[in-house]
């Protein structure tokens, strides 16, 4: 890939939670380098604990990495970009004491926005998520796609070139994740964003993305990048297509090991499969 | 369903203070029970319509009003005040908040000697000590809420460029306000009672004081009146706060 292509460029990025010589530091992130192309959308997909979020916290600027460097459009990123880079986060990230659209506006407020564009901006980005008739509705009063809906709005109104997606439908159940899942795809093949979408679920990674970074355990390191060419927006039958099991296989391949490393980490496997058959040795 | 269950609860509530009044009278008009110490319901009620409609409580509930907002323009802006410095550091949080806990747990009414000996009989003792109980419950809450403020509101905030103006506005004050106003409620309520209370301990003047005097001079009629009208204003009282702190919180995190 020329470099001028990328959006996002990350260089050999580590990172450490605590400091050196601490007990309990934990290095979460190790010599990751990755580019992301302008209109990429990228899947990040790991082990719990692999450092994938934390990554994408160094991406937006709301984390300093401790070693490497991320440039945003050639810029190194030194703090939050929020004319470049928008979030949409994991759990409700919205305000409760506002309502829907107030929510928006003050986003827009927040990102230095004036006057009365903001209303208009604010009811568009309802608008594009299908939840305009929602707007006077107070978060507490919405289903939990609705709410992320509404997050996914938030940061489409921001009209930022980067995406930045933490798990966004990792609360959700199956059916309703499915739906959002071919909505976003069909939406942001629209607005050529360029995105970053950390997930835990394999199908959703490889039904979205067009390349799929898989993470080792922590401290996580890119273990392999795949790629699933396949035009954008995503149809409804690719999610059942052989192309896409094939791909969900591999990446399965990729992440099993590692994350039976991660629960031997934590005690919650004690040993490495199979553990029925050492016990009738003995 | 909701409505007609809502309506037993109240009758119900109505009916426990209604027996309560005709035992009252039961014991008093029989005879059983020496006015003296215990008067007739008749003759409190007509006590009570004649400080009602004279406004004889007048001069006493407006120094009582006058201890009360003096006590709670101090308590309540610093109570605000400091609770949001303390919350602004962990270590003081770490410090303080225990500190403003245990000292919430003292009886304060045991300071009223001291606040005697510093501000005299009159009002301003009333006030100090109204004051100073209605400071703790503030202090605390405040401290509460903008100490726990969900990281995750901050961070979304951060991400879109709020400045720290902003995040103070539009994220930290109205996260924290439910749990603050929770505080001032408490604050202004325990404010009240303390002063109320501290009146019929020692005072020249005032609602409580009044209460005393009467029934130091035997007039238990008049006495008993003057306590349903305390009653029913802290009630009020009580009701007025509570409701707003209700609409306040309507769309708590």
């Amino acid at each position: 890939m020329n470099s001028r292509d990328a959006a996002i460029k990350i260089t050999d990025v580590s990172h450490a939670f605590g400091t050196e010589g601490d007990q309990r530091r934990v290095v979460a992130l190790e010599h990751s380098t990755l580019d992301v192309a302008r209109g990429e959308l990228l899947s990040l997909i790991g082990p719990s604990g692999c450092g994938k979020s934390t990554l994408l916290n160094i991406i937006g600027g709301l984390l300093s990495a401790s070693h490497g460097a991320v440039t945003i459009n050639g810029q190194p990123v030194r703090g939050p970009l929020p004319k470049s880079v928008a979030y949409v986060f994991q759990e409700n990230a919205l305000f409760p004491w506002r309502t829907v659209i107030q929510n928006i506006e003050l986003a827009l407020t927040f990102q230095g926005a004036q006057g009365k564009d903001r209303s208009r901006d604010a009811y568009e980005a309802l608008e594009a998520v299908g939840l305009a008739d929602f707007a006077d509705h107070y978060p507490s009063q919405l289903s939990g796609g609705m709410k992320q809906r509404c997050q996914l709005a938030r940061a489409l109104s921001l009209k930022t070139d980067i995406l930045l997606m933490d798990e966004p439908f990792g609360a959700l159940d199956e059916q309703t994740r499915m739906v959002l899942g071919e909505d976003l795809s069909v939406l942001l093949a629209r607005t050529g964003k360029t995105i970053v979408f950390v997930t835990h679920s394999l199908s959703e990674a490889v039904f979205l993305a067009d390349r799929v970074a898989v993470f080792t355990a922590r401290p996580g390191r890119i273990k392999k990048v795949i790629s699933v060419d396949e035009a954008h927006p995503r149809q409804p039958d690719f999610m059942t297509s052989p192309k896409l099991s094939a791909l969900r296989n591999e990446l399965y391949e990729l992440l099993h090991d590692e994350i039976r490393k991660t629960m031997i980490g934590t005690g919650e496997v004690v040993e490495s499969t199979p553990a029925p058959a050492r016990r009738a040795h003995r | 369903m909701k409505l007609p269950q809502k309506l037993v609860q109240r009758a119900v509530q109505v009916g426990f203070l209604l027996s309560l009044l005709l035992a009252w009278h039961l014991l008093t008009a029989t005879g059983m029970v020496n006015p003296l110490i215990l008067p007739t319901v008749p003759s409190v009620w007509k006590e009570f319509t004649l400080l009602v409609a004279s406004g004889s409580y007048w001069p006493h509930l407006r120094i009582t009003l006058y201890e009360y907002f003096v006590a709670i323009s101090i308590a309540i802006p610093s109570g605000l005040v400091i609770g949001y410095l303390v919350s602004r550091s962990r270590y003081a949080i770490r410090v303080f908040d225990p500190l403003f806990s245990s000292l919430y747990a003292v009886p304060l009414i045991i300071l009223l000697p001291v606040y005697i000996l510093y501000f005299g009989l009159g009002p301003g003792s009333k006030m100090a000590v109204g004051a100073t109980i209605g400071f703790f419950p503030v202090v605390l809450n405040t401290i509460a809420g903008f100490g726990t403020v969900d990281p995750l509101y901050v961070t979304a905030a951060r991400s879109m460029g709020a400045t720290g103006t902003q995040m103070f506005r539009h994220v930290m004050v109205p996260a924290a306000f439910p749990v603050v106003l929770t505080g001032m409620r408490i604050g202004l309520i325990l404010a009240f009672l303390s002063i109320l209370g501290t009146e019929t301990i020692v005072s020249l003047s005032g609602l409580g004081h009044q209460i005393v005097t009467l029934g130091e001079l035997l007039k238990t009629s008049a006495m008993f009146a003057y306590i349903a009208f305390a009653i029913i204003f802290s009630f009020l009282l009580n009701w007025v706060v509570s409701t707003a702190e209700a609409k306040g919180r309507r769309h708590a995190p």
